[in-house]
């Protein structure tokens, strides 16, 4: 059992971020020193410039560009709010301190700026997710949901007040909370070669009893449905840094096909960020062909799932040879079914029977 | 007695008449009307509605002999020439008197003079039955005072019942529409409250007094031609048109009697009564008379009705306008038309409407007159107007005769050719308040458009500079930059000067003021130096109470200022004011 060892620190990225900010500052002060009304350009992220990049192999922004000045009376107020964003931002990462979509909102009015509502503070937030490059993770500014990740990975706190401290995910055995402390740690190391990803809370117990971890040498990923932005950095983060696999297992429907895409092409909303997607992500059930592979109780497509899957036949994202013969396969036999529909079978029937051959099958 | 149906209206049009006989008398011998006009209770036995109503003018003055004449009998007055004047028949202030007789059964107090050594005192009572005046007492009195130093004028004093705090709102209201339509006037009111209204003239210049003219042949009627046989000294009726009709001649009174089938050798007084009425018809239907012509008429002019309007309602804009003269059944007319808007004009919902005669204001009836139909009928929102913004027209038409709807009513009838000078009187003041509307708009646009760079910028500079590290936040003045030139400023009776601010880097350069007082009004002008010399960006322009102005400056100048001053002596304004300089 090889360790593997953290290719790349977390905190250079944070220095990048900030010097990132503070080139901002300097750029809009030079601009004023000069005469000029501050301005900045960035990628327009209306829906006419989104595009699935298949190089990238995620969704990307196009080559139309908005400009924002303050020239302009009607850009005023978002550019103002742009800046004091960055300097925020700057301030939470150089306090080491963190904050939420909502908390921003509320922060703004202690330095006199005042948002209409949280959709607006939203919408700046991104924008400077698009002007940097950098997702609002970088800038400590959180969402609320948390996933959770179990397994045999060690890291580091960079958060103040545990520097330096080193934790190990298989201590708790409902698997840790993903939050700042772990987007922000060092990966140390692993006795892993494989992560898999989990929709349901309900497997990931199951798989933690019956020793997954062990015995696939497997670090476990939930994602509470709809992967969050930050589990889907961090299972990027446990790809390219530790170069471990990843494989996700799903509902057998298109709404878990849709958890697996966002997973490993980004979402439409994310566009215009590299960060947030593991292209290398395998989709690895519950497959269309599995239901009756392993003779799964399922249950009718419904109409909004047929009209669905008509959509996703055509959707770029998906022609991959897996994604169409398992999209025919739904629409051909009409069925869907749950994971939890393994323990029809017994309780470890999907760890015993299932998960070996599925994954030998990935492997190959 | 038309208006003298009731205590409360009776009241109201005692004082009108006798305002109207003063006003009058002064123009006709071209003097500036001082007016003053004391209205208090009669203490005497004890009953509340009796007044004593006193009047005193400047004007002409009544000749001692005709003074018992002049009031105590019905018909004086020499309204056979046609010349534009004031009440129909010259029977208000009679008729004000004798009501005031027939309620307390009190004499009438009169004192006049025409400027002569001698000042007479008379009191009178009219013997109703016998259509005549008895004297009850006689004084004379010294004139002080040289020659030209001299008092002339006229003192009316008498008793009447009223209800004065009914009247009050009309009374106040008809002394306002006066001080509008004759802003060369002096008017004084003291009420039996004690309280003091003064209208102060603003201006000396006063129209001509309108030139005497003879009938229009289309608009005689039987009546007017008996008259007109009583006092002629014509003994054929060919002399008689000639001598009595408007624009008649040789030419004219020849083809005309042909036409008539009258002879022209007839002695006038030995006409039969249907022969009479051969001729009035006769006269309405020959078609050759000359067009009257409109020298007989005095309308104010639209300078007068422009200061008298400023003068009483203080507005923001105001427009006027004269028509040229026009005619109905042979009566010429003259429409004259205002608007005004905004500053102290009263906010009474809809459109406000004042309404004048021959320069009398009409305040009864309104809803029956053509001029509040086509008021209503107007869509003012084509014209910027939203309900609820102070706005007020006014509508004043003179005339040789008239056109009432009845007897007794303040009606304006609704004649084609009248309302078709109303209307299109109406409407082009009505256009200058829509460009004035609709710049205001802009303007009002522009100041908060503008108010937000203000807002914004600082804070731009000071996150930027905060981010990039910068101990020093970079100044935004050469993108944005708001010199505030006057703060709280009492203005003086001489021009002063605000600071200079510096406008050559800036692309657009925006200039506001604000006059904070809430009764005086100041003027304001925008000067701009160029090459070393100071040129005027904007002319001088009225600040009312509680307005703004807001201009954005066309010429690209060096430097700007503004100058601010009282628009009239003693009566400042609290001025604020800033320039606002915008880069690129």
């Amino acid at each position: 059992m090889s360790n593997k060892i953290a290719k790349e620190s977390g905190a250079r990225r944070k220095d990048a971020i900030l010097s990132n900010l503070e080139e901002l500052g300097k750029r809009f002060c030079g601009q004023i020193g000069e005469g000029v009304f501050p301005w900045v350009e960035m990628k327009s992220r209306s829906t006419d410039n989104i595009f699935y990049n298949p190089e990238l192999r995620q969704y990307d922004l196009g080559g139309k560009t908005i400009k924002r000045s303050s020239r302009i009376i009607s850009h005023l107020r978002p550019f103002t709010e742009l800046v004091w964003t960055a300097y925020f931002a700057h301030e939470l990462l150089r306090e080491r301190k963190t904050s939420t979509l909502r908390d921003v909102y509320y922060s703004a009015q202690a330095y006199d700026i005042f948002f209409k509502d949280q959709a607006e503070s939203d919408g700046i937030i991104t924008d400077l997710e698009t002007v940097t490059g950098y997702s609002r993770e970088g800038f400590h500014v959180f969402p609320e949901e948390r996933s959770a990740v179990f397994g045999d990975l060690t890291i580091e706190y960079t958060v103040p007040g545990y520097e330096g401290r080193r934790l190990n995910f298989t201590s708790h055995p409902d698997g840790m909370m993903i939050g700042p402390a772990l987007t922000d740690s060092l990966l140390i190391e692993t006795g892993a070669d494989k992560v898999i990803v989990l929709e349901k809370g309900a497997m990931l117990t199951r798989f933690i009893e019956e020793r997954v971890h062990e015995k696939f040498k497997a670090i476990l990923v939930y994602t509470a449905g709809q992967a969050p932005r930050s589990t889907r950095y961090f299972i990027r983060r446990l790809n390219q840094e530790l170069d471990l696999p990843v494989y996700i297992f799903s509902d057998g429907d298109p709404w878990g096909m849709h958890i697996a895409m966002v997973i490993i092409s980004g979402s439409a909303n994310a566009a215009h960020l590299r960060e947030l997607a593991t292209p290398d992500a395998k989709w690895s059930g519950v497959w269309a062909s599995d239901i009756p592979s392993y003779k799964l109780p399922s249950d009718k497509l419904t109409e909004r799932d047929v009209k669905r899957l008509g959509e996703l036949k055509k959707d770029p994202r998906y022609k991959d040879e897996l994604w169409q013969r398992e999209i025919e396969t739904f629409m051909k036999i009409k069925r869907k079914c749950e994971l939890e529909a393994f323990s029809r079978y017994g309780l470890s029937h999907i760890v015993d029977k299932y998960l070996p051959e599925r994954l030998k099958e990935m492997e190959d | 007695m038309a208006g003298f149906t009731n205590a409360t209206r009776s009241m109201f049009t005692a004082i009108r008449e006798l305002v109207e006989n003063s006003l009058d008398a002064s123009e006709v011998e071209g003097v500036l009307p001082d007016i003053y006009i004391r209205l208090s209770h009669d203490d005497d036995e004890g009953k509340e509605d009796v007044y004593t109503l006193r009047i005193m003018d400047n004007g002409s003055g009544i000749p001692a002999t005709q003074v018992p004449l002049a009031f105590g009998q019905f018909l004086f007055g020499s309204k056979y020439r046609l010349r534009q004047a004031r009440g129909t028949f010259g029977l208000g202030g009679t008729m004000a008197i004798l009501y005031g007789q027939i309620t307390t059964n009190k004499p009438v107090d009169i004192i006049s003079s025409t400027g002569v050594s001698k000042v007479y005192e008379y009191k009178l009572m009219i013997d109703i039955q016998r259509n005549r005046p008895v004297i009850l007492d006689r004084r004379v009195h010294v004139n002080k005072g040289r020659k030209e130093n001299r008092w002339h004028g006229t003192v009316v004093e008498f008793h009447l019942e009223g209800d004065y705090y009914r009247a009050m709102p009309k009374i106040l209201d008809y002394l306002k529409q006066t001080a509008i339509v004759n802003p060369y006037a002096n008017i004084t009111f003291v009420d039996p409250r004690g309280r003091l209204y003064k209208y102060q003239r603003t201006t000396t210049k006063m129209p001509p007094p309108p030139k005497v003219t003879l009938p229009h042949p289309y608009g005689v009627d039987v009546e007017t031609i008996q008259r007109i046989i009583r006092i002629t000294r014509c003994r054929n009726v060919f002399d008689f048109m000639k001598e009595h009709f408007h624009r008649v001649g040789e030419q004219t009174a020849r083809q005309f009697l042909e036409f008539a089938e009258i002879d022209g050798e007839i002695d006038p007084t030995r006409l039969r009564p249907d022969e009479i009425v051969k001729l009035v018809q006769a006269m309405k239907n020959f078609g050759d008379f000359l067009p009257p012509d409109a020298s007989c008429l005095s309308p104010l002019g639209e300078d007068l009705l422009r200061a008298g309007i400023l003068k009483e309602l203080e507005p923001e804009l105001v427009a006027v306008s004269q028509r040229s003269p026009s005619t109905y059944s042979g009566y010429p007319f003259i429409v004259e038309t205002a608007v005004a808007f905004g500053g102290k004009v009263p906010n009474r919902g809809d459109v406000n409407l004042y309404r004048f005669a021959n320069k009398i204001p009409l305040l009864y009836d309104e809803s029956g007159d053509v001029s509040w139909k086509i008021v209503r009928s107007i869509n003012w929102r084509r014209y910027r107007v939203a309900p609820g913004m102070p706005v007020t027209v006014l509508v004043h038409i003179c005339s040789t005769k008239i056109p009432y709807k009845t007897v007794g009513k303040e009606i304006i009838a609704d004649r084609p050719e009248v309302s078709r000078e109303i209307l299109n009187g109406i409407r082009t003041v009505a256009r200058q308040l829509k460009r004035y509307l609709s710049r205001r708009e802009r303007v009002e646009r522009q100041v908060r458009r503008l108010s937000i760079f203000s807002r914004y910028l600082p804070k731009i500079a000071e996150f930027s500079a905060k981010l990039g590290g910068s101990q020093s936040q970079p100044s935004t003045d050469k993108l944005y930059r708001r010199q505030t030139v006057f703060k709280d400023l009492m203005t003086s009776d001489q021009y002063v000067d605000s600071e200079t601010f510096e406008a050559e880097s800036y692309r657009n350069v925006v200039v506001y003021v604000k006059n904070k007082h809430r009764g005086n009004t100041v003027n304001v002008r925008v000067l701009g130096l160029e090459s070393s010399q100071w040129r005027k960006l904007i002319e001088e322009a009225n600040l009312s109470a509680s307005s703004e102005l807001y201009e954005m400056l066309t010429k690209r100048v060096e430097l700007v200022k503004i100058q601010v001053r009282s628009a009239r002596t003693d009566k400042p304004g609290i001025v604020d004011a800033f320039i606002d300089g915008l880069g690129e």
